[in-house]
């Protein structure tokens, strides 16, 4: 009997501890492993760095509960595909792909492991485990024009874009339209480098504005070098992905932020609770989530270098975009030829503006290509 | 009227601002293709001189170290260079190809920890009442160091290989070095100093992207300049004053493609800036028509290894 | 001092040491460069030369990877036997790609997988015109074909990419550079294995590469053609009293690898991409050269230099993922190992003595 006991216990105590093994080791012991792949180095103060920097949020908030791996300068193709497999094969659970350009490799590699949870970033295309996310850049395109149109003493505003997609045609009619509200006689010029990250030529681009006149300059690519110049110039700018006040103290007027950070938290909970899915966001193409000042997807940095009263007024036009009471693709809106692209009391929808591929009133030329 | 004088100016210093590191790195490569080398490593050495001059500066604080410090990285590349093209006879174009990747991955890993740092820029000389002359005074009399430098070069090895014995004795070398030797030149180190020269100024000319243009570190900013540089001397016949017109031409096309953008033109960017690529075959195309009538300018042991039977 | 004397003959012993011996020196320099930045020697050589070996999916990537490097590297061989300098591969890969994408872009409804030999076709085509502008300027003109043939690369490239950009865009791509996709007829498929599926990136494309090698073999060691160009290489002297025409070998190679190039293009981008984008090569056009001459421009060199090549890439991105190093080290160990091959190749012809000053 008493040997029974004692036979009983030990095996109760053992099985529970095997038992409390496995469970640790499921639960805590076993951290859920979260991919990135980034087109450029995490460094690079711009597009890769704002990623980095909601990885970094990730980190943070999970702790031990997550193992993140992130690979650096992944050229978008072949080699993609084969970065994106090996991650899966390593076992991570959800790989967060941070390019346009990942797309097709995604996909490709998404139906190979159907269990792995993919996040494509400002991609349009969806299945069962791939999900894309993107952010309305564009809103704070808005308010940088509203602080152009009040700081500009020439008029003249100078824009560097890097390719002609519409996400950038986007940007520069919003930042039109900021720019009109409050100042009729300014116009931009724009300058396409056809590049996201040369910083020389942005800053030869950053010149040729400033020479030609204009005194308020933005840019929709990846380095630093524009704001810099504007800096030595004694010109003022907008920062851009990153806050980049540290390369221009006296010029950065504000910068543009993305801020991934709490999307990817709320995608690896909704994995870890065993909730993700893609969303039932609408079918065209702005993704599952496309989030701007609302979520907090998009923050804009301290405003700086203007007077009280253009903060004031800014500050105004960031919260109503934030709290969604003013629309910024509202009617009646007039390209720079003089259509109507539509009339009074109606606004773009989501997927109009995928399909931006013409200027609206106040920029020169013609959308390339 | 004054407006436009105002903005021509301003056009007119981004221009030079472009056209610097151009200049420099294809004078140092003329020296080298004079003495009979051909080093495609331009590109390389550029890169070496930008990281190595960024580094410096962001270290000691004064920018002017950063134009040493660029000497020397290109001048040491150059080195690794001659070493193996000169002591080892092996191929000049393959040699020099390794260079530039070698140093893009030994740039790229070496400058890792340096992006998203900025430097003070090389401050612009303002020559005593000179500078104040209106329009040309800017242009002429208000650059900075490497830009007065890079203008005392060209003067000097224009100087240097007309006039100078040892400038002659160079030409000879990389005209036929055969007989250059069995007349008794050191062929060899000759050869090691004008490519080492070649290297000193491709660092320098790399190095004032950092210091001047655009005060940060990225890997490969250099973008292909250094392999401009090398057509530019083609493009320039081996005579060094023309280098100045080619390399304010290129720069002039880069600038003018942005201006065209900035003011509406309609033409496509992409055909813009193929502009300066298809403007260096064309130019080519005419001096090499032009050459093969009068051989002389073209070093006639470019290219070829130097083997001396010690 | 070290002096050198010529051999009376290449040294066969040397033939087989210099390689090995470079690979080593190169490791250990590798080593050094690596204990100086602070990463564990050890285990970064071990992601970068031993990792892409250890799974066999891995070691098909490899072959996936290699496949455009032997190609082009194959044709630039041609060429550097007969001193030509083609640098513009590139570019060429660029031109063939976009001529037989723009090519399979006309017939959207395709199924017949005869269409890709169709495009292989049109792809050698087109990276042969790109070739035969500086084949044309250095025969007619001797204008210099390094230089025409670099400046034609960022001419490919701006051209692709406003291609893609306007006349070739997917209207349904919402402004992004990309074309529609290619017809089922127009792609390569992956190679099915039974009972394990696909390992990795594993394309019929390979197949290419196993005809190309030994059809190259024969070409240049038991072919007049063949001859000839080594001959216009090793003593152009020689091959001017012979009477061979020298432009009209000039032209040849220049076309054979300007095609070659392009044929790279159209299989790795029906094989991996499926569609035309602004970036097509990623730099195989300039890697081919150092693999044409780390191989020895030999075709049985050249597939090991392209294996070798794609091992230290693939393994590269190992290092990254595992280890966070830059995968810039690539170029690092190609430049290494490029010098100490080459002064290998000076071994080979020349004793070299250390004699005291």
């Amino acid at each position: 009997m008493i040997k029974f006991c004692m036979r009983f216990f030990s095996l109760m105590a053992l099985s529970s501890s095997v038992l409390f093994f496995l469970i640790t080791n499921t639960f805590a012991g076993n951290p859920t492993k979260v991919g990135f792949v980034y087109l450029h180095t995490k460094e690079d103060f711009g597009w890769t760095m704002a990623h980095e920097m909601g990885r970094q949020m990730v980190e943070k908030h999970f702790g031990k509960d997550v193992k993140v791996t992130e690979v650096n300068n992944v050229p978008e193709g072949p080699d993609s595909t084969r970065v994106i497999r090996e991650l899966a094969k390593q076992g991570n659970e959800i790989i967060f792909t941070t390019s346009f350009g990942y797309m097709e490799p995604t996909h490709k590699v998404a139906k190979e492991f159907p269990n792995v949870k993919f996040e494509h970033i400002t991609g349009y295309k969806r299945s069962k485990n791939v999900a894309t996310g993107n952010i309305r850049f564009y809103e704070g395109r808005y308010i940088q024009g509203v602080v152009a149109g009040l700081m500009t003493k020439t008029n003249k505003i100078g824009y560097i874009a890097s390719f002609p997609i519409s996400e950038v045609v986007m940007g520069i009619n919003a930042f039109a339209l900021g720019l009109r509200s409050v100042n009729k006689d300014a116009s931009i010029s724009v300058i396409w480098v056809n590049t996201w990250k040369d910083s020389v030529k942005e800053a030869d681009a950053a010149k040729v504005h400033i020479a030609e006149g204009s005194d308020v300059l933005t840019q929709h690519t990846d380095t630093p070098a524009m704001l810099q110049i504007a800096e030595k110039s004694g010109v003022l700018g907008f920062g851009q992905a990153t806050d980049m006040v540290a390369f221009a103290p006296n010029a950065q007027l504000f910068s543009s932020i993305n801020n991934w950070g709490p999307y990817y938290i709320k995608k690896i909970e909704q994995l870890r609770s065993g909730k993700w899915n893609t969303g039932d966001g609408p079918k065209h193409w702005a993704g599952n989530e496309w989030g701007g000042l609302k979520s907090g997807m998009l923050t804009i940095s301290k405003f700086q270098n203007m007077p009280n009263d253009v903060a004031q007024k800014a500050q105004k036009v960031h919260d109503e975009i934030k709290s969604g009471k003013f629309k910024i693709f509202a009617g009646p809106l007039i390209d720079n030829k003089g259509k109507e692209i539509i009339p009074a009391g109606k606004s773009l929808d989501d997927g109009a503006l995928w399909g931006m591929n013409y200027y609206l009133m106040g920029v020169n030329g013609n959308v390339p290509g | 009227m004054g407006w436009g004088l105002i903005v021509m100016e301003a056009l007119i210093l981004t221009i030079i601002a472009t056209s610097i590191p151009l200049l420099l790195a294809a004078t140092g490569e003329l020296i080298t293709e004079k003495s009979g080398v051909l080093n495609l490593g331009v590109e390389g050495m550029m890169l070496s001189g930008a990281v190595g001059a960024f580094a410096a500066v962001l270290w000691l604080g004064n920018p002017y170290y950063g134009i040493i410090a660029g000497a020397f990285c290109g001048a040491l590349m150059a080195s690794i260079f001659s070493i193996f093209i000169i002591n080892f006879m092996t191929n000049q174009v393959a040699t020099g190809l390794g260079l530039t990747i070698f140093a893009t991955g030994l740039t790229g890993l070496a400058g890792a920890p340096l992006i998203g740092k900025t430097i003070p820029s090389l401050p612009k000389i303002e020559i005593f009442l000179l500078s104040d002359i209106p329009y040309i005074g800017e242009i002429l009399f208000k650059q900075d160091f490497i830009a007065y430098l890079s203008i005392a070069i060209i003067i000097f090895i224009t100087y240097f290989l007309k006039y100078s014995k040892p400038g002659i004795v160079l030409r000879a070398v990389g005209d036929n070095h055969q007989s250059a030797h069995s007349v008794g030149y050191p062929v060899k180190k000759i050869r090691w100093y004008a490519t080492c020269f070649g290297g000193l100024c491709a660092g320098v000319g790399g190095a004032y992207i950092p210091l001047a243009l655009t005060p940060h570190w990225a890997e490969e900013m250099t973008g292909g300049r250094g392999w401009i540089a090398l057509a530019l001397v083609v493009f320039a016949s081996w005579i060094p004053w023309r280098i100045i017109i080619g390399a304010l031409i290129f720069g002039g096309i880069t600038i003018a493609q942005l201006v065209g953008q900035s003011r509406g033109w309609p033409i496509p960017s992409q055909l813009l800036s193929m502009m300066p690529y298809l403007a260096t075959i064309f130019a080519l195309t005419i001096i090499s028509g032009r050459l093969s009538k009068n051989n002389s300018v073209v070093p006639s042991s470019l290219g070829k290894p130097f083997f001396d039977n010690q | 001092m070290i002096t050198f004397t010529p051999r009376d003959k290449v040294s066969k012993n040397w033939t087989i040491i210099a390689p090995i011996l470079s690979i080593f020196l190169t490791i250990f320099f590798g080593l050094l460069i690596f204990t100086f930045l602070g990463y564990n020697p050890l285990e970064t050589l071990y992601q970068i030369f031993l990792s892409p070996f250890s799974r066999i999916d891995r070691i098909s990537d490899i072959f996936v990877k290699a496949c455009p490097l032997i190609i082009v590297g194959i044709g630039l061989m041609l060429c550097f036997r007969a001193n030509v300098w083609n640098i513009g591969a590139e570019g060429q890969f660029i031109m063939g790609t976009l001529l037989a994408g723009s090519f399979a872009l006309l017939f959207p409804n395709v199924e017949t997988k005869f269409f890709i030999f169709i495009m292989i076709i049109i792809g050698f085509i087109g990276g042969a015109l790109w070739a035969f502008i500086p084949a044309i300027l250095k025969t007619k003109l001797n204008v210099n074909e390094i230089l025409v043939s670099l400046m034609l690369v960022y001419v490919a490239m701006l051209f692709i990419d406003f291609m893609v950009r306007g006349p070739l865009r997917d209207p349904m791509s919402f402004g992004f550079p990309l074309s529609k996709p290619y017809s089922q007829g127009a792609l390569i498929n992956k190679i099915p294995f039974p009972g394990i599926g696909y390992l990795g990136q594993l394309h019929y494309g390979i197949l290419f590469i196993i005809l190309l090698i030994p059809i190259s073999w024969l070409f240049v060691n038991k072919t007049l053609s063949g001859f000839k160009i080594n001959v216009l290489g090793a003593a152009p002297k020689a091959a001017q009293f012979a009477g061979f025409k020298q432009n009209t070998i000039t032209i040849t190679v220049l076309l054979i690898s300007g095609g070659l190039a392009g044929v790279a293009g159209v299989i790795e981008v029906s094989a991996n991409i499926g569609q035309l984008q602004p970036e097509v090569s990623f730099g195989y056009g300039f890697t081919a050269i150092i693999v044409a001459f780390l191989g020895r421009l030999s075709p049985i060199g050249i597939l090991f230099a392209g294996i070798m090549i794609a091992t230290v890439k693939l393994g590269a991105d190992n290092a990254q993922i595992s280890m966070g190093i830059p995968k810039v080290v690539t170029g690092l160990f190609e430049g290494i190992l490029l010098f100490f091959l080459l002064t290998g190749e000076t071994i080979q012809k020349y004793k070299i003595k250390w004699v005291g000053v």
